[in-house]
């Protein structure tokens, strides 16, 4: 009864009060403006003229403990203790000291850590768990986001971009990372239809794994008298929905698993409204350890952006300006039947208007 | 050179190159004193030798009362990698905005030394402080622990998603309401629904301050707050000439991107005829010193966003045009509940609150949360004559008519 009495649940998460810097305490909501000082460090002024400097850091999400030790030290040694981490997993010092920012930089850089992210940059790549910790994978994430950043970093600590770029990943079409509205998109991929393996009434609900499937390819079947599933492997289209909820139903294939680039979404509000990624490039296979053929192309995308687009005009404002056509051309995508919808609503992509660049 | 897998790692020894953090030496100075990071770092290796995943779906695993927050994970090859035959994943609720005490993150260190990998996410996707990698007799030590240092667990399944917003009032001049204080009493009040699954599928709240949006939530939240205002922008005459002298090209960049051109500049002073003005906070986030958001602040409310699964991504759609958001928040906690209520009692296994409103109709949709209808909440009016009309006229003694039909 005493250790019932004594375990503690649904407390929720600690008063993110208790962890905000003094300077943000006193200025909780009284912020006048911001300026970015430099890539990567931004001062904030507040009505009462007090100043908080921010210096954003990337890290590489997946961290041990060690590493957060060691932000922590950092932390105690520049801010009075107080960081806190981004959305999209860089970490900021808050400091309130600007002769500290140059010593944090150099610490920051020993410990293997580039500023930026911020302005005119491309940010840290938000991105799932892929083959290190996920089932449902078609690729890995860590790994190709460090190899696309590796390539990207000048882009991270300097502001020489039109706009902002925002790139995320999800290592399927689950996507934890939510990847649908960003500039570039990288998406893991399955391209063969599930195998349905032995015993699956043991393990799964027939019923439930049919209704999955947004195509209805998924038939009750008898194999050797014990009732199964079949798959109409044309109305396929690799979602691995049926996957989600029936084990016996795996996709994952070295052979045909890969990625697919999409460009173009948003979700600010600035300027035009937020939108979906568009397909840029239908597949390239997995290419381990450092997927140089997704490194190349995204570079060229961001390139084709870069020397094209007008002050503020973020990638999918670029391509609408200039048109898809051109964009495939410059960006040297070779335009496949892939990039034609052809599931719900595939219409409304149709273009519907005599309006052509020739 | 930091310690390798059992049998080397060549491959990912590629991804310590390069001037981007590597993920590989963090795992490597994890494994260094803890196997399950060794095994982990050769499994990793194999699977970029083969090209293909070795984790299982997820078992049914948590801590006492619960039925979310861990997610469990078994490799497929239990005997090769004994020490991750178990690997499972803590989610633990992240402090609104992300804000740390370098004491707070080092208490969770050591829990996580005592009864996990070492190995963390800073942060998963939804926002929660991932613990990557457990057996399943730790779950409830650390959860005690983790609770005694004021910590609880996260969402996860068919389940209040934890909540998540951008830095809000914290740090910046753009909130129009207090993101953190309210997704901290959002949590807190619906931490029934977040630990016990009970709905048809997830669902997430995301918080943003501004238009700007920086959690994204008009793409991952099925209920997204989006801050903003409804009366005029705020201008520094002084500071938009210092501007333009600074070189911002305040015709081309700022006037000629506003989507509803209501702004001039006659290179002396900027107007805005601010009835035309949709809030898109382009050319306060072209000139933040000059511009403000105005003093009437709130947000608008959106419904339904997700990413693929089931039936296709979906944007969220304005549902509240404006709301002020002031705790206790009474106004905003009661739509909620409506909208679970229809949600639970309609919603199909799998079913997003999105995907119904879809399938049910957002008229018939609103009718049932008793929302309003308004045009605010549509890009434009239907364009196909398909209209259900609910309701016709009889002439009097019209004998033999049809009962009206349902709709």
């Amino acid at each position: 009864m005493t250790t019932a009495a004594q375990r503690k649940t649904d407390i929720g998460p600690p008063s993110y009060e208790q962890f905000l810097p003094p300077v943000i305490k006193q200025n909780y909501g009284r912020w006048k403006y911001h300026e970015i000082l430099r890539p990567g460090v931004m001062v904030h002024v507040a009505r009462s003229g007090d100043k908080l400097y921010t210096v954003r850091a990337a890290s590489s999400r997946l961290m041990g403990i060690e590493r957060i030790r060691r932000f922590a030290d950092l932390a105690d040694k520049y801010c009075g203790g107080y960081l806190r981490f981004t959305s999209r997993h860089n970490v900021e010092f808050l400091l309130t000291d600007q002769s500290k920012i140059e010593p944090l930089i150099a610490d920051l850089a020993r410990l293997g850590h580039p500023v930026g992210g911020m302005g005119n940059a491309i940010s840290a790549i938000v991105h799932t768990q892929g083959w290190v910790h996920c089932h449902s994978a078609a690729t890995d994430a860590s790994g190709v986001v460090k190899a696309v950043m590796d390539d990207l970093h000048e882009y991270f600590v300097e502001r020489k971009l039109p706009a902002k770029l925002r790139v995320a990943l999800a290592c399927c079409l689950n996507m934890c990372g939510a990847v649908h509205c960003s500039d570039i998109a990288i998406l893991g991929v399955h391209r063969r239809p599930p195998r349905v393996q032995g015993g699956l009434k043991r393990i799964c609900e027939i019923p439930n794994v049919i209704a999955s499937c947004p195509t209805a390819a998924i038939r009750p079947a008898t194999v050797n008298g014990e009732p199964t599933v079949e798959i109409d492997e044309a109305n396929c289209m690799f979602c691995a929905n049926c996957f989600s909820v029936c084990p016996a139903l795996p996709l994952a294939d070295p052979l045909n698993d890969g990625i697919s680039i999409w460009v173009g979404g948003k979700v600010s509000n600035a300027r035009s409204e937020p939108t979906f990624s568009k397909l840029a490039i239908p597949f390239i296979p997995n290419n381990p350890p450092r997927w140089p053929e997704v490194v190349t192309s995204i570079r060229r995308i961001v390139e084709v952006w870069a020397k094209g687009a007008r002050p503020f005009e973020r990638m999918g404002e670029f391509i609408e300006r200039i048109g898809w056509p051109r964009f495939f051309q410059e960006a040297g995508i070779e335009f496949r039947k892939e990039h034609i919808d052809d599931y719900r609503y595939a219409g409304l992509s149709y273009k519907r208007s005599a309006q052509l660049r020739h | 050179m930091a310690q390798s897998g059992n049998n080397g790692t060549p491959l990912l020894d590629e991804l310590e190159k390069g001037p981007w953090p590597s993920f590989v030496t963090q795992i490597k100075e994890q494994a260094a004193k803890n196997a399950m990071c060794k095994d982990l770092l050769a499994l990793l290796e194999r699977s970029y030798r083969e090209k293909v995943g070795h984790w299982k779906h997820g078992g049914i695993v948590g801590v006492l009362g619960y039925g979310g927050g861990v997610i469990g994970r078994y490799n497929d090859l239990p005997e090769e990698y004994p020490h991750i035959a178990h690997f499972h994943t803590m989610r633990v609720n992240m402090p609104s905005g992300w804000f740390y005490t370098s004491a707070s993150l080092r208490t969770i260190c050591d829990i996580w030394e005592r009864h996990g990998s070492g190995l963390t996410n800073m942060h998963g996707s939804t926002g929660d402080i991932i613990l990557l990698g457990t057996t399943t007799d730790q779950l409830e030590p650390a959860f005690r622990e983790l609770t005694e240092a004021g910590f609880d667990l996260g969402g996860s399944g068919s389940a209040v998603r934890t909540p998540s917003c951008c830095v809000g009032p914290a740090r910046c001049e753009w909130a129009c309401y207090d993101t953190l204080h309210l997704t901290n009493d959002l949590t807190h009040t619906f931490q029934d629904e977040l630990h016990r699954p009970a709905f048809p599928y997830k669902f997430k709240f995301k918080c943003s301050g501004c238009p700007n949006d920086c959690v994204a939530a008009i793409a991952r939240a099925d209920m997204s707050i989006i801050g903003t205002w409804r009366d005029d922008i705020k201008i520094d005459q002084a500071e938009v000439r210092a501007a333009a002298q600074a070189g911002l090209d305040i015709h081309r960049d700022v006037c000629a991107r506003c989507p509803t051109q209501c702004m001039e500049w006659d290179g002396n002073t900027l107007a805005i005829d601010d009835a035309n003005c949709v809030k898109c906070m382009h050319c306060i986030n072209a000139m933040p010193k000059a511009l403000a958001p105005g003093d009437d602040r709130g947000a608008t409310i959106l419904l339904g966003s997700k990413a693929p699964i089931v039936q296709g991504a979906q944007l969220s759609a304005v549902l509240v045009p404006f709301v002020k958001l002031e705790p206790p928040y009474r106004e905003l906690k009661d739509l909620v509940q409506r909208i679970w209520d229809f949600w639970c009692e309609n919603g199909k296994n799998r079913e997003r609150v999105g995907e119904l409103v879809q399938r049910v109709g957002l008229g018939n949709f609103l009718e049932a949360i008793g929302v309003e209808p308004l045009p605010e909440m549509l890009a434009y009016p239907r364009d196909n004559p398909y209209v259900f009309y609910e309701e016709y006229l009889e002439a009097e003694g019209d004998e033999g008519a049809a009962e009206p039909a349902a709709q």
